[in-house]
């Protein structure tokens, strides 16, 4: 699903970011990416939704080589993913279900699918009453959920998330991840970046970790894909 | 994820028979969003709707009388005639000839002959001096053609032409344009239509300029928006469509504008011009705007509006992107 080859990154004259990174998430798998405050995760999923582009080698997402694409295939890339964001990215000037709708309304949906599926969406992350309210009177749990409820709507293959767990308590970040582990047992493919171990600690996933650009572990190998 | 995957296709197959009602009814909600944020800011809105209006009622006004005017001109038309003084040695057969061959001219509606008796006659009749005409023992009056000119546009250049050209004739001694103050007026009519057109255009440039700007504040005020939805798959042509509407409300709601302006100058113009218009004895009144121009008002606004939202659009959404 995701494949990087040799990929290193840096941002105009700086030493690298990222350093010769190599591994491979087979489709349908789980992993984390941990590694310190300035490491790399976040520049490494960016490199996945084409927000950033490699300085050298390869990344392929679900078949596609993303040094190769032009920028106006970038959105359909980004719409087969869901994206967590550590905060939330929301928008406050309208309603939790427009939130979360947003994503089928890019897509082009009828309305009628649109309400079923974000109802789907709300009631799998607890939120189904809260559907008619401005995100800006949630809790800061509360708004993550729908920042997910809105990643997954469009049931995507891929689901990245960065630091999901960042301002939130230890039972709020379990019940996040909770939620992941769930949608990735329906068979999406999940890659979450946290440098919260003790989160990790007890579950039981393969784990990239960066050090200073540098994959310094891979739990899940790098052999290219067929 | 196969099974996920085969879901999925069914339900876009169900999906692609209503696909093009969905990106309809995308387009209406676009619309009616775009609408709603405009209302939502009466104050700010309704300042670039002044400006549209006020840029637009100029010239539209000015148009509008332009084109009263022209419509009073036609009746001059048929006071229009041009006289060709024939030389003496031309004899009646010539004339007549010269009279024939000119009615079959484009510029020329008619003509009429008159020989150098006939005009000789007419004189006596109509001025009294008879009597003196008698004692000569030639005739002193040239023969006469009457020609009627077509004065359909582009009059004042195409009738100065006409007149010159007809005097180069051999026959002709002198042509003379009997009312040529119709000539003066038609071409005091051309200057102010190409006076009209040259501001025109330039408000129409202020137009763009003034929706360019309104659009370009509403990108970046709305910058956060637009992150966050090009973050999650949608196209340029999506992230750009509330803009378009917004961009063509204003436009619209400019063209209304400037009609309820044009429409109020009418109303207060209407007494003084009555008065004016008795005083020259003219049937000259104002006629309230054509189905035409109400629609040609609002069809160029709402482009207008358009093009110039485009314009923000073009330039400013593409530096705006995740990071
Ligand atoms: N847009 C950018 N321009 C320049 N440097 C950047 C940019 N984004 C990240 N960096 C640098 O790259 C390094 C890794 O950052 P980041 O990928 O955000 O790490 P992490 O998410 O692991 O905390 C940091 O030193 C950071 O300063
Ligand atoms: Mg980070």
């Amino acid at each position: 699903m995701i494949y990087f080859e040799h990929v290193s990154k840096r941002y105009g004259q700086q030493k690298d970011t990222l350093t010769d990174v190599n591994f491979h998430l087979p489709m349908g798998e789980m992993a984390f990416l941990t590694g310190h405050s300035g490491a790399g995760k976040s520049t490494l999923l960016k490199l996945i939704t084409g927000i950033e582009f490699t300085s050298r080698g390869q990344v392929t997402v679900n078949g596609a080589n993303l040094s190769r694409i032009k920028t106006s295939q970038v959105p359909a890339l980004r719409r087969q993913m869901g994206i967590v964001f550590q905060n939330h990215q929301l928008l406050y000037d309208r309603s939790v279900f427009d939130n979360v709708a947003l994503p089928l309304k890019i897509a082009g949906y009828h309305f009628s699918e649109i309400e079923r599926r974000v109802r789907a969406a709300l009631d799998k992350v607890g939120l189904l009453r809260k559907e008619k309210v401005n995100p800006v009177t949630l809790s800061g749990g509360e708004q993550q959920r729908v920042g997910i409820a809105r990643a997954v709507v469009n049931r995507p293959l891929l689901l990245l998330a960065d630091e999901p767990t960042g301002n939130l308590d230890p039972e709020l970040s379990n019940e996040i991840m909770t939620l992941f582990r769930q949608f990735n047992a329906v068979g999406v493919t999940v890659l979450i970046a946290t440098h919260d171990l003790s989160l990790i600690q007890q579950l039981n996933y393969p784990r990239l970790t960066l050090e200073q650009g540098r994959l310094i572990r891979n739990e899940l190998g790098s052999e290219r894909p067929q | 994820m196969s099974r996920q995957r085969q879901n999925r296709r069914k339900s876009h197959a169900q999906q692609s028979s209503s696909r093009l009602q969905a990106y309809l009814s995308h387009h209406r909600e676009v619309a009616a969003f775009s609408l709603g944020k405009l209302l939502k800011a009466p104050v700010a809105s309704f300042m670039t709707i002044a400006v549209i209006g006020i840029a637009l009622a100029l010239p539209g006004a000015f148009y509008h009388f332009l084109k009263n005017a022209q419509a009073v001109s036609q009746s001059w038309d048929d006071s229009a005639q041009i006289s060709l003084y024939l030389s003496h040695d031309t004899s009646d057969e010539q004339g007549k000839a010269i009279a024939a061959a000119l009615t079959g001219r484009a510029e020329i509606i008619s003509t009429r002959y008159i020989s150098q008796s006939e005009a000789l006659a007419e004189f006596k009749q109509h001025s009294g001096f008879g009597g003196i005409l008698d004692a000569l023992s030639t005739n002193p009056l040239p023969g006469v053609i009457i020609a009627k000119p077509n004065l359909s546009r582009p009059r004042s250049t195409q009738l100065t032409h006409l007149i010159s050209e007809l005097e180069r004739m051999p026959a002709v001694e002198l042509a003379v344009f009997d009312t040529e103050w119709v000539a003066r007026m038609y071409a005091i009519l051309d200057v102010v239509q190409s006076v009209i057109a040259i501001v025109a255009g330039l408000l129409c440039l202020a137009v763009l300029l003034a929706v360019g700007n309104t659009i370009r504040l509403d990108i970046l005020a709305r910058k956060e928006e637009i992150i966050v939805i090009k973050l999650i798959g949608a196209s340029d042509a999506f992230v750009r469509r509330p803009f378009l509407y917004g961009g063509f409300w204003y436009g619209l709601f400019g063209g209304l504008f400037a009609i309820l302006l044009i429409s109020l100058a009418l109303i207060l113009l209407e007494g003084p011009i009555q008065t004016l218009a008795k005083l020259y004895n003219s049937e000259f009144s104002l006629r309230i705007l054509s189905p035409a121009m109400l629609l040609t008002l609002l069809g160029s606004s709402s482009l207008l509006g358009l093009l110039g939202a485009w314009l923000a659009v073009s330039r400013h959404l593409a530096q705006i992107k995740p990071s």
